[in-house]
């Protein structure tokens, strides 16, 4: 569990978070949404330890990040997967190397088990026969997945993504949806997304912290979304016709 | 880490030695004809045209120019391929992983540029060979005087001297160009601009560097 408390951030004299306060639950897909320049990527970098935030705490499982030692950090960055919006894959490695990065870096084990592990890993994100492949020869879905496997290869308890759905066709979009959804639940983990994608937010957001100019504006889950009164979360999720249409039927169906 | 270390040696030195061979032979050749050019003195012995090539090519063109070729291909090599990194996220990724990014990426480089010296002593015998055979088979100075002047009045401590320097000079490659890679911001473009900026400010601080170094070791 993530619980973050009145945590401000300013770069300069822009004041990008203004006192955001939330609690993540373990193995719940938590969603940050919001407009361009609300402040999602800089909370989430936040909660990454990659910003510090100059008023506030981030306590992860009872831990106050700001009280902790730099090996105790690292420690706890061991403890965090994450999944980038460009996947981030390190292009002179292959698939394989990539996922096996963090075995080599933080574990003892031998060649055969950290084999194991990444074998297990990559048929868990339905990658097969792409363990010889350099990110450049696979495709988009193919890098995020690889992403995927990355972050969880060293059973995180914290998995960021920040929009993992950036870049791919609508089908493939909700296939990485759902494998972190499947993911979370299976391995109890505190998943945080940081997401535009209106989909993600219907079909998985079982919590959405709603940004606006840095400020927690909304909170609450895909179901509440519908029926909220909210005027700056409704001009956002329902600003394309689509969605307007879907609240509409929303609606007159519950009435 | 030991790994790490040798596929650096492999990238920046052993992939770097045809260039130097290359450069340091035609260098040694045309040193040793621009010096029979302008020796002209029936007076002056042939062999002085072999110790002035082997002054020239071990004091600044072994150590000296071929830092400053080093910083064009080494330098710019290392200051793109961590400005992609850390355009691409990469550099984020190892953070966050809690990996030292510095430590993982710019240590390597540095202990691995400890085996440019060897590279220089290639420089210095392939110069000297490339003089001998431009002066030998050029007609400019025979094969026994050229030899003689490369052991006339030979100082040991100019060796010393180039291989401090050498040293100095691997810093300097390695250190700044990955400064550049680390701390430039922007994308692809300014990945590039980085890469430039990198080979000027290398180039600038070894040719101070070597005018300080010449001044307090043989001035």
């Amino acid at each position: 569990m993530i619980e973050v408390e009145n945590i401000h951030k300013s770069f300069g004299d822009t004041h990008v978070l203004k006192g955001i306060s939330t609690v993540f639950e373990d193995g719940k897909t938590n969603l940050i949404i919001g407009q361009s320049g609300s402040g999602k990527t800089v909370f989430l970098k936040c909660l990454l330890g990659l910003f510090e935030p100059e008023e506030g705490q981030i306590c992860y499982n009872g831990q106050f990040y700001s009280e902790l030692s730099r090996s105790e950090r690292r420690d706890l960055r061991q403890e965090m997967g994450m999944v980038f919006q460009g996947s981030a894959l390190f292009d002179s490695m292959t698939v394989e190397g990539n996922v096996m990065f963090p075995l080599g870096m933080f574990t003892n084990q031998s060649k055969a088990e950290m084999q194991d592990r990444v074998d297990f890993v990559l048929e868990r994100v339905n990658l097969i026969d792409a363990h010889k492949k350099f990110p450049s020869e696979i495709s988009g879905g193919m890098q995020k997945r690889v992403a995927i496997a990355r972050a969880i290869v060293m059973n995180p308890k914290y998995l960021f993504c920040d929009e993992p759905n950036s870049g791919l066709d609508p089908k493939t979009a909700i296939l990485i949806d759902n494998l972190i959804q499947e993911i979370t639940k299976e391995y109890n983990i505190t998943t945080v997304i940081n997401t535009h994608d209106m989909n993600s937010v219907m079909e998985i957001g079982e919590k959405i912290i709603f940004l606006k100019d840095g400020i927690k504006a909304w909170e609450g889950t895909n179901k509440e979304i519908f029926k909220t009164d909210n005027e700056a979360v409704t001009n956002f999720v329902y600003s394309s016709e689509l969605f307007k249409k879907v609240r509409q039927m929303y609606i007159e169906e519950r009435n | 880490m030991r790994s790490l270390i040798l596929k650096e040696i492999d990238e920046l030195i052993y992939g770097s030695l045809g260039i130097i061979i290359f450069i340091s032979f035609f260098i040694g050749g045309v040193v040793t004809i621009q010096t029979a050019l302008n020796l002209n003195s029936p007076l002056i012995p042939k062999s002085l045209i072999g110790f002035a090539t082997r002054q020239s090519v071990i004091l600044e063109f072994a150590p000296t120019f071929t830092s400053i070729i080093m910083a064009g291909k080494v330098g710019s090599y290392i200051t793109s391929s961590i400005g992609t990194m850390k355009v691409t996220e990469q550099i984020d990724a190892l953070e966050v992983m809690g990996v030292n990014s510095v430590n993982y990426l710019v240590f390597p480089k540095i202990i691995a540029m400890l085996a440019y010296p060897f590279a220089v002593a290639i420089a210095m015998y392939v110069g000297i060979l490339g003089g001998w055979i431009a002066g030998a088979f050029g007609g400019y100075a025979p094969s026994g005087e050229f030899i003689k002047g490369l052991q006339l009045d030979f100082i040991p401590f100019h060796i010393t001297y180039s291989f401090i320097k050498t040293v100095v000079f691997a810093f300097v490659i390695a250190t700044i160009p990955s400064f550049h890679g680390l701390y430039m911001k922007g994308g692809a473009l300014e990945v590039g601009k980085a890469s430039t900026t990198a080979f000027v400010w290398t180039s600038v601080v070894i040719i101070i560097l070597n005018y300080i170094l010449t001044q307090l070791m043989l001035g």
